[in-house]
């Protein structure tokens, strides 16, 4: 049997498209590229804004599950991630849990927390789901405002007050302790928890929850449990959202207040939208505008509230004629372009031949 | 065989379902009536989207009322919408796998169970195209396809062939007339193409303002003179 044909019986086996399979291609190579040459490529700020950007595909991703394929908006998810922040700095601190299970109970627990966000979601939807969380979000940061983030001190919040000095690092894994190897570990961890993400999508839960984003009275009367399945959502947006918050306190070594105000979390709305929510590129286009675009900024010496613009227009253009993002617009577009570009030259070869 | 005893359904002071007394024993039953008649009303109250005030609604000896909406599926109930639900990201196979997942059917006869419901409705597109890039008439057959799999117990059709042309209604007929015999479900159909209904039901029932006017071999009921006046609007002289 020639190889292609070998390919394509083991894709049909897999279930898998032929866009699957190029999808497959470039993830690979994506991954092994990010792997074995991105940490030695960058200079140490971007090996760093690196890693936190692949960290917020994660928060990226949840949202994803959450509005792309459920249809809930939440907008409280920057405080999700704070309070992953919050139980993975504590128990990294005061555990001594290989890291790997450290991040995953992080996870476990944020994933608690935030389902309970999202029990407001059985009762509203639409913009009132979306102020609620955004209320709940805030609470959080008055709570987080007032107790801190764990820094190594003693106690149930863990949180020394010391003024001068440098407070003990949130420790990461002992084989990814420099900033080019926790980027490293970091890919992994995002590249595991993708897959998560892409099982369920790929099976039982997500073809209830396209359900009941079409119709929830059709998703009901195909037997779908919508109050299960859309806990369901919370749980895994939550749990994905809390290993990222577990990952960011490691990478920072040290977290603050100040890092997760409550507007965060409709930047990254804004941010997710503009990526592409139907899509699990999507996500990872969402945390480069996030992450790199007000860095670049930063090294070009612009204010970064141009970001801040810059992602309001982005997410009105998206949603006024691009709902389905960058991630689905952009090869679109760039398409198009080929395909015109290829249309001149083949007009003008011809004339160009013809000149004397 | 499902029974309706008394079934009432008030929104405020308006009486959707007044007293409704009726029984369909088996086969293809029809229930027709002019718009606003109830009808809609009915499904809904066996889907469980509306609570009934008074009455009782027994199918093969179950209670359906006190079961939760959501586990009326994997009792074995199934219906479609008015305008179609088939969900437009997922494939066809997706589509009617979905409604597999909830039946009490087991994981290791999904595949033939499926390409078997979406055999019996003679859908001529592969399995794996998506259902958002099909034409009604696909579509439809495709919320057929989710009506029948899974061992269905009791399937509610509502106004399946609205918006087809007689070419395309006549082979949903044909599907429609063979779900009793080969799934082994009591079909009820709501349509208003008359043609359709007497082609397919052996029984009718017909409401009226949520009363059960008239009941039985559908081609006396379509004689009735109760019915053609509950359809032309006259006056009941009593």
């Amino acid at each position: 049997m020639p190889v292609g044909g070998r390919v394509s019986g083991l894709r049909a086996r897999l279930g898998l498209g032929r866009r699957d399979a190029l999808d497959g291609v470039v993830i690979v190579a994506g991954v092994i590229f990010a792997v074995a040459a991105l940490p030695s490529l960058l200079s140490p700020y971007w090996v760093v804004n690196a890693t936190i950007a692949f960290i917020y595909a994660l928060v990226a991703l949840g949202l994803g599950v959450l509005a792309g394929r459920v249809g809930l908006i939440s907008l409280g998810q920057g405080a999700v991630l704070a309070l992953g922040g919050w139980v993975g700095a504590r128990l990294l601190f005061a555990t001594s849990l290989p890291y790997p299970i450290a991040i995953i109970v992080a996870g476990l627990i944020t994933m608690v927390m935030g389902t309970l966000i999202g029990l407001p979601a059985l009762r509203v939807s639409g913009l009132y789901l979306a102020l609620v969380t955004l209320m709940l979000a805030g609470a959080i940061n008055v709570v987080l405002t007032d107790t801190n983030f764990p820094n190594g001190g003693k106690g149930f919040l863990g949180y020394n007050d010391i003024s001068t000095g440098t407070p003990p690092s949130i420790r990461r894994p002992s084989i990814a302790a420099s900033d080019p190897a926790f980027l490293r570990y970091t890919v992994i961890v995002v590249l595991v928890m993708f897959v998560l993400v892409l099982l369920h999508i790929r099976g039982k839960p997500g073809r209830a929850w396209a359900a009941i984003r079409q119709s929830e009275p059709a998703a009901l009367a195909a037997g779908v449990n919508v109050t299960v399945y859309k806990m369901w959502a919370f749980a895994l947006a939550s749990f994905v959202t809390g290993v990222a918050g577990a990952l960011l306190g490691s990478s920072s070594h040290v977290l603050y207040n100040y890092q997760f105000p409550t507007s965060q979390s409709i930047i990254l709305f804004a941010v997710a939208l503009m990526g592409g929510i139907y899509t699990m590129w999507g996500a990872v286009v969402a945390a480069f505008l996030f992450q790199i675009v007000p860095s670049l900024f930063t090294v070009w010496g612009i204010s970064n509230d141009w970001a801040t613009i810059l992602f309001g227009v982005g997410a009105l253009q998206v949603l006024t004629t691009a709902p389905a993002g960058i991630a689905h617009q952009f090869p679109r577009d760039m398409a198009k372009l080929g395909r015109l570009l290829f249309g001149l030259a083949r007009r003008v070869a011809p004339a160009g031949g013809r000149a004397p | 065989m499902i029974e309706i005893n008394d079934l009432t359904v008030r929104f405020g002071g308006v009486i959707p379902l007044d007293a409704m007394t009726v029984t369909f024993e088996s086969g293809t039953c029809g229930l027709i009536g002019p718009n606003g008649a109830g009808k809609t009303t009915f499904f809904n109250v066996l889907s469980g989207f509306v609570r009934p005030s008074a009455g009782s609604v027994r199918a093969f000896g179950d209670n359906l009322l006190t079961m939760p909406h959501f586990r009326r599926a994997r009792w074995g109930l199934r219906r479609t919408f008015q305008t179609e639900q088939a969900i437009e990201e997922l494939s066809v196979f997706e589509n009617v796998a979905m409604i597999h997942e909830h039946s009490r059917r087991s994981r290791a006869s999904r595949r033939s169970d499926v390409l078997g419901a979406i055999e019996f409705v003679g859908l001529g597109v592969g399995p794996e195209t998506k259902v958002g890039t099909l034409a009604v008439r696909e579509r439809r057959l495709v919320e057929v396809a989710r009506a029948v799999v899974g061992k269905p117990r009791l399937v509610l059709l509502d106004e399946p062939a609205a918006g087809l042309p007689d070419a395309e209604t006549e082979h949903l007929g044909e599907v429609i007339r063979r779900i009793p015999g080969e799934i082994d479900a009591l079909v009820i159909l709501v349509d208003h193409d008359m043609d359709l209904v007497s082609a397919c039901c052996g029984v009718t029932a017909v409401l009226d303002f949520g009363v059960v006017i008239a009941a039985g071999p559908t081609a006396d009921v379509l004689r009735d003179p109760n019915v053609m006046r509950a359809y032309l609007g006259t006056e009941e002289t009593v």
